[in-house]
């Protein structure tokens, strides 16, 4: 594959001589975006700030579970092996929840990739906004794009060495702050940022942090373009997701070519003000066509609006657009509506597959019990002949209360034999299980001598557990074992 | 696409090897990796003086950072018993029968009991502590117990032992050998044989079975009772019932009268710590024949 990068090596350049092998790496050419106001420069400050504030702001959201729960809306607690957000808990055996999720997340971007391209790397991918974030940082200290390429070439100075630290400092504080957050998901927040300033919480914290803060800082501050072209698997799978009905950022060349003066005869709307490529933050020109590097930002097309108002020529030479689009407009027709673009057979048939995913998951939420049995027959021995000659088979039970109370579980048994029900070190058959816990317990079923059950060698036998007080009722099917025919 | 790369075909050396015409490239090694080769070298010599590596006659070098494995577990050992110290404590000074109502107790000596169980009842009782019927290992599961099933009776089955000549202490009782010692003839034993068929509910006949009973009165009613009942305060087994320690078959108690039985358990007191005994006990206990 090819991407023409705007300041890449000249044409001629990279032809070898016989003696010395062409360089297979090239160095990275410095980007230096300049800023641009415009319709998607404003949502890009929107979704920025939205995303951004969910990120920060939802590990101190509140949610009231009762006396033995965290009241942490959003938490996962992996030391408890709970998952909890808002009012729905996540136990580790309901871990197809989390797949659930995941599968709706993976056709989602299926679903939007075929709409409209690369819309998640160019607004709502976290290397793009603290991406643009940490160009904001930049611009705010050293200038726009002039200024910044005069520091960049300049020796290092007085001037050079203040800027810089003043922007990497400021870079340091808000990966700390990323980084910091991030913990704050994994632990009840206010409790953890008091240990983490007085420096008592446990060092997993701080180290977490630590690999985040280091992160942040060079995916945004350093590496940038260079993640999504050559470290992020994303864009190579979206191609096959993509077909001609999709939108992507393209240039309109057979409006603007040839690009040059207006004053002269015969030249297209592009004035080859380079104002394209000046704001792209992956360095290339969109005027080479879509290639790997472009993340559709938009940014371009803001940019180029601004030029064409203001040389009185009409919009959107660069613009959302499909390649259908393309070969109708070069043809002279007008272009298909964004709408029929969106809406089609492959990107509804994307949403039947997310929606009934998500209907499945929220069925399989309603209809979970809050109660569980799990039973374990103990095989060694298979059955235990008591002093009157009756059979008796134990069974290691795990019984699970999901309710953030105490609750009383009682157990009956029924099966086409007679056996009883008992349960080690109670008199009863109601023992209490403690809140929000999984708890195990022996039960024994015994079969009076002679009896069918003990005779048979193989009884199929059913496990109830019911929860006092409530209707939920729960069961699991075992084999009771009878004595085997023995030679002696 | 971009321009395949063309591979000019480059003069070096060979090594002088020919074979039907095919001669070797004599290509130097790639610079960086001469010298991570050389840099392996020098740590290797270093890692050899840091930690334990040459072998010698009784044992290998310490090395310079003292280094030990052996250390390693015996550290993590004793930590770990640091860590249970406390609740051992508790476990030794707790009423044996209020063990099970503390759920912290209960949980550690569920576990320890486990493992001591494990570690070494198993050889006899085996694994699943049904122990082998027929074959004079008792089967701890079920309701039926010798020298008694409370966790008093347990512990100090444990603590002691049954019938061994390590502890003054140990649980002592021992059977007549009806046959071979001559008390009884092969007529009577037969006979007996039959009572006890008779009252533990099994086929048997008649005439026998009350002959039996009067050489039942006169020889094994002191330790068996009357009624073939047992007694636990000498380990004399109940008869009546449908567990057998070595059979209930007419040959096995044939067998049983004519050369008595002499089961033997070890006492575990020195070589399990108190908490340890506690844990088992409590262990067995819970298995589900607990009294």
């Amino acid at each position: 594959m090819n991407w023409p990068r705007a300041s890449g090596p000249k044409e001629g350049a990279a032809v070898s001589t016989p003696e010395a092998e062409p360089s297979l790496y090239a160095a990275r050419e410095p980007v230096f975006p300049r800023r641009v106001k415009g319709t998607f420069r404003t949502l890009k400050w929107w979704i920025m700030g939205i995303t951004l504030g969910i990120y920060y702001i939802t590990p101190w959201l509140r949610w009231d579970r009762g006396p033995n729960l965290p009241d942490q809306a959003v938490l996962v607690d992996l030391a408890n092996r709970r998952f909890f957000f808002f009012m729905i808990e996540i136990w580790p055996h309901e871990f197809y929840f989390v797949a659930g999720l995941l599968i709706m997340a993976g056709l989602g971007l299926f679903l939007f990739t075929s709409a409209a391209g690369r819309v998640w790397c160019g607004y709502a991918c976290p290397q793009t906004v603290w991406t643009d974030l940490f160009i904001l940082v930049e611009r705010w200290v050293e200038g726009d794009r002039n200024a910044r390429i005069r520091l960049h070439r300049q020796p290092w100075n007085w001037e050079k060495l203040v800027k810089n630290g003043i922007k990497w400092w400021i870079w340091l504080f808000i990966g700390l702050a990323t980084g910091g957050a991030w913990v704050f998901y994994f632990t009840d927040a206010p409790t953890l940022l008091r240990d983490l300033v007085t420096f008592q919480a446990h060092p997993v914290a701080y180290l977490t942090i630590l690999i985040l803060t280091f992160t942040t800082f060079f995916f945004g501050g350093f590496a940038r373009e260079q993640i999504c072209i050559y470290a992020c698997p994303w864009p190579r799978i979206q191609a096959a997701m993509m077909d001609e009905d999709t939108l992507t950022i393209a240039y309109r060349e057979w409006r603007g070519e040839p690009r040059g003066k207006q004053t002269v005869e015969g030249n297209g709307d592009c004035i080859d003000c380079m104002a394209c490529v000046n704001v792209c933050p992956m360095g290339i020109d969109i005027r080479n066509g879509q290639q790997l590097a472009c993340i559709t930002c938009g940014l371009c097309i803001d940019a180029c609006n601004d030029v064409m108002d203001r040389i009185g020529k009409p919009r959107d030479l660069i613009g959302y657009l499909a390649l259908t689009d393309e070969t109708r407009e070069r043809a002279g027709h007008t272009p298909k509506s964004v709408w029929s673009h969106v809406f089609r057979v492959r990107t509804m048939l994307y949403t039947v597959l997310w929606a009934g995913v998500g209907i499945g998951l929220v069925v399989a939420l309603f209809l979970r019990s809050p109660i569980d049995v799990n039973v374990t027959p103990v095989r060694n021995p298979t059955f235990v002949t008591l002093s009157d000659g009756s059979i008796r088979n134990a069974y290691d039970i795990r019984l699970r209360n999901m309710h953030g109370e105490d609750a009383q579980f009682t157990m009956a048994v029924t099966s086409d034999a007679f056996v009883t029900l008992g349960l080690e070190g109670e008199t009863g058959l109601t023992v209490t299980v403690p809140a929000n816990e999984t708890m195990s317990q022996r039960v024994y079923l015994t079969a009076a001598p002679g009896s069918q059950a003990a005779q048979e060698d193989r009884t199929d036998v059913r496990l109830w557990v019911e929860e006092q007080g409530t209707t939920n009722r729960v069961h699991h099917d075992t084999i009771f074992n009878g004595k085997e025919d023995s030679d002696g | 696409m971009a321009k395949p790369l063309k591979k000019e075909v480059r003069q070096v050396e060979t090594t002088g090897h020919q074979w039907d015409g095919i001669e070797e490239y004599n290509n130097p090694l790639p610079r960086w990796w001469v010298w991570v080769f050389y840099l392996t070298i020098v740590w290797g010599i270093g890692y050899t003086i840091a930690y334990p590596a040459w072998p010698l006659i009784s044992q290998a070098t310490p090395g310079l950072l003292g280094a030990s494995t052996r250390a390693d577990v015996a550290a993590e050992i004793a930590s770990v018993d640091a860590g249970n110290a406390a609740i051992k404590e508790r476990l030794i000074a707790a009423d044996l029968n209020a063990i099970g109502a503390d759920p912290d107790l209960a949980g550690y000596a569920e576990r320890a009991g486990a493992a001591v169980f494990r570690t070494n009842c198993t050889t006899c009782h085996g694994s699943g502590a049904a122990g082998f019927e027929g074959k004079g290992y008792p089967n701890l599961l079920d309701d039926d117990w010798l020298w008694g099933g409370t966790m008093e009776d347990i512990h100090l089955t444990i603590t002691h032992g049954i019938r061994n000549t390590t502890d003054p202490d140990a649980r002592y009782s021992e059977m007549p050998k009806f046959g071979l010692d001559g008390i009884l003839d092969e007529t009577q034993i037969a006979q007996v044989a039959e009572h006890v068929l008779a009252i533990s509910g099994q086929e048997h006949d008649a005439g026998l079975a009350a002959e039996g009973a009067t050489i039942y009165a006169d020889n094994c009613a002191a330790c068996h009772m009357e009624d073939g009942s047992g007694d636990r305060t000498q380990g004399a087994p109940k008869l009546t019932d449908a567990i057998w320690l070595y059979g209930g078959s007419r040959e096995k108690i044939i067998e049983t009268v004519t050369k008595a039985r002499f089961g033997v358990m070890p006492n575990w007191s020195p070589r399990l710590s108190e908490d340890e005994i506690r844990a088992v006990a409590f262990y067995v206990h819970g298995r589900g024949g607990g009294e």
